[in-house]
């Protein structure tokens, strides 16, 4: 996994100047927005149902130790493994110890950001396994060699186009000649690829929606149904999810799955939804031999004490990104690693170090449209404005924007001293305007006068103009 | 202005006027004072007030904005009443400044006192002065309005301002795609990273300039310079006021960045 947070402003410059990804992103924002707002129009009282889902939510969190023993309990009595994890290395020494014990070559999977989160297609390839990525948006990155950009989307970067020379040069040796193909026809061309891994595959990797304590269930949920197929087909199955996914109750996670699917793409229910419980029992027609579940903290915990722990709520939609003008500008790469928009800009920090991820907090404009669309109502501007308190106190801000800061303090808290400035500065700037009334330049002013006029002062300050009417008028 | 009514008959208003109308447009406060004046009230402006202190909130420098927060609650709290011109200041007066200065009970306690007295302006005058229906302005144009995200989003100022422009004679509102959408302004934002601004900014101006109208109003002057600077810049001929400019009918001076003798 690409790992360039720190990069955030070359990748963002680099990525407003792609034509390519500004036409896919272009064509999707609109498209997850107006299905969104259908979905949650068309349903009697959505906010009723967010406040629920943000009760179940603080609930889980706030018993997650019992809850958490409870599904390890559950699970291994449906005759499954838990494995725990404290962090991304952990994790991956876990799966690859589990992958070897199947003496597996070839494993299939579908889409877990905490697949991505830790690393494992790099550390399965680098062990000589065989990794096909079998949700249809992982797979074209997959033969993009590119990280996803979306957490619900991970190829929403790619135009058809784009998408139409990767299936010629993969599955057609170049000979197909880059013709522009109709989606369906590329859809099943995938599948055609596909069937046959999911049929040799050893093992199969799944993430996890959410982890029912109660009956020690998985929850997984696709338009596809390629989870289902990566589980149930191979000998093995490794599903891999982060502590926070955990919900007491079957009930509890079927108003989530309401919410998430309106959220996420606007659909009442995803096309497909399963609940795992375990290997295959007697009597089942398929399943694995093995079950394991795979369970990750990597700053989990930490989280949980502090005071971010509202961000683990989060149940992985996509509509805070769907919702950000600022990830509709620069996409999912530019924030460099697995999540991206406004829940990756409180999460990268919180998993990898504020030091390393110094932008992710600021290159937000806090106009809180995330936060009004967020299903379990995490106050994604507040957690961002949180993190660039933290930034401040140890340090970590940029020594001319600290100076900045104070020299602007140092006025705004001495107003005598202030106004007769201001209306200096004022005085001079009206006159280098030379009455027109705006600049198209200003040296001291150059990120706002680069892309766009600066509007000059009046004459005199409003304090000066006030002052003076106040005595003609004799208020 | 003939009113010669005494002053201490009527409740008294004080102005927070904020930094950007202070320093650069003393238009809007003087357009304020007006409709707070007409809606019957006597308005007082605290000389001592600078900054709201939401540069230093937003940017994580929490001592110094509760510097600042401790400076305007002592400044504005002998007042029954403080509008703000400004959703995003109001906004930061109501809802951060309790959470600012929740370290210290009796500052928190000053801060939650001052929120609940402080309104931004066109809320104040639909749901407090009750003079919605009787503005008498004139304004022949057709606008559109952007709606600034701490004013929509914090204070939930979507409907006062249509509200009141609704009365304003000659005017017809022509709302653009996507109203609610940021302008990519946001305080230190836009100077930080200008490129993703400049995408943003130059989005909402293609959206205004779809409707038509000839005029951009909005109710924070941040986010009226931003779309009127590069309005400018792209040569697009859409003049901006803001709101209060329209409703008092003092728009006889430039639009934001225009040239004085025009
Ligand atoms: S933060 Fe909220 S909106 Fe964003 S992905 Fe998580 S649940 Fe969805």
């Amino acid at each position: 996994m690409q790992f360039s947070p720190q990069q955030f402003k070359p990748q963002a410059r680099a990525a407003l100047q792609d034509q390519d990804l500004q036409q896919a992103l272009s064509r999707a924002k609109s498209g997850f927005i107006d299905k969104r707002r259908v979905a949650v129009e068309a349903f009697d009282d959505f906010e009723a149902l967010r406040e629920r889902g943000k009760r179940i939510r603080n609930h889980a969190l706030e018993h997650m130790d019992i809850y958490l023993e409870r599904l390890e309990a559950q699970v291994q009595a449906a005759g499954g493994h838990v494995h725990w994890a404290e962090d991304a290395e952990q994790a991956r020494a876990i799966i690859l110890e589990l992958c070897h014990k199947a003496s597996a070559k070839r494993v299939t999977k579908s889409k877990t950001m905490v697949g991505e989160e830790i690393g494992i297609n790099e550390a399965m390839e680098a062990d000589g396994l065989e990794v096909v990525e079998t949700d249809l948006g992982e797979y074209i990155i997959q033969l993009a060699e590119e990280p996803p950009s979306h957490i619900i989307a991970p190829a929403i970067h790619k135009t058809r186009q784009q998408i139409t020379e990767l299936f010629d040069r993969y599955h057609h040796r170049g000979e197909l000649k880059k013709k522009l193909r109709e989606i369906p026809e590329l859809v099943n061309e995938a599948r055609e690829v596909l069937r046959e891994k999911f049929l040799t595959a050893d093992v199969g990797i799944t993430g996890a929606n959410f982890l029912i304590a109660e009956t020690g269930s998985i929850a997984l949920v696709t338009n596809e149904g390629n989870a289902d197929l990566t589980h149930t087909l191979p000998r093995m199955h490794i599903s891999i999810s982060g502590i926070d996914k955990v919900v007491p109750t079957l009930e509890d996670a079927s108003t989530l799955l309401r919410l998430l699917a309106r959220s996420a793409t606007g659909q009442e229910m995803s096309t497909y939804t399963t609940f795992v419980n375990g290997p295959r029992r007697d009597g089942d027609p398929d399943g694995p031999d093995e079950f394991h579940l795979v369970l990750l903290d990597n700053g989990r915990t930490r989280m949980l004490q502090g005071q971010f722990r509202e961000m683990l709520r989060c149940i992985r939609c996509g509509a805070c990104m769907n919702h950000c003008p600022v990830y509709a500008a620069v996409g999912g790469h530019a924030y460099g690693w697995v999540y991206p928009g406004p829940m990756g800009s409180v999460l990268t920090p919180l998993i990898v170090g504020l030091d390393k991820t110094r932008d992710l907090p600021h290159a937000c404009t806090l106009n809180g449209r995330c936060a009004s669309v967020c299903p379990v109502k995490i106050p994604l501007p507040k957690l961002l404005r949180q993190l660039r308190s933290e930034q401040y106190r140890e340090g970590l801000m940029d020594s001319r924007n600290r100076l900045g800061l104070a020299f602007w303090g140092f006025f705004a808290t001495r107003p005598r001293l202030y106004h007769t400035a201001a209306g200096l500065a004022i005085r001079v700037l009206h006159a280098l305007s030379r009455g027109r009334g705006r600049f198209r330049r200003l040296p001291m002013a150059a990120g706002w006068t680069g892309s766009r006029d600066l509007p000059a002062p009046s004459r005199r300050t409003f304090q000066q103009v006030w002052k003076q009417q106040s005595k003609e008028r004799g208020r | 202005m003939t009113d010669t009514t005494p002053t201490r008959e009527k409740p008294i208003v004080a102005l927070f006027a904020t930094c950007l109308v202070d320093l650069f447009r003393p238009n809007v406060g003087l357009a304020t004072v007006r409709l707070l004046e007409q809606a019957g009230f006597a308005v007082e402006v605290p000389q001592q007030q600078t900054c709201c202190g939401q540069p230093a909130y937003n940017s994580g420098d929490d001592d110094r904005a509760a510097a600042l927060a401790r400076q305007v609650i002592r400044q504005f709290e002998r007042y029954s009443y403080v509008v703000v011109p400004s959703g995003s200041c109001a906004g930061t007066i109501i809802t951060h400044y309790p959470e600012l200065l929740r370290g210290d009970k009796e500052w928190q306690d000053a801060a939650y006192r001052l929120a609940e007295r402080t309104w931004e302006l066109t809320r104040f005058l639909t749901e407090v002065s009750g003079q919605q229906t009787e503005v008498p302005a004139e304004y022949a144009g057709r606008i559109t309005y952007h709606d600034s995200c701490s004013g929509l989003r914090e204070l939930n100022i979507r409907q006062q301002p249509r509200t009141l422009l609704s009365a304003v004679k000659g005017l017809e509102l022509v709302e653009m795609e996507e109203r609610d959408t940021c302008c990519g302004f946001g305080g230190t934002f836009c100077i930080k990273y200008p490129e993703i601004s400049e995408r943003m900014v130059s989005n909402k101006v293609e959206a205004i300039r779809q409707t038509g109208a000839e005029t951009l109003l909005a109710g924070d002057l941040g986010c009226l310079m931003n779309m009127a600077g590069r309005m400018q810049r792209l040569n697009v001929p859409v003049r901006a006021y803001h709101v209060a400019e329209v409703l008092a009918g003092m728009t006889d001076v430039p639009a934001i960045g225009e040239e004085e003798n025009r």
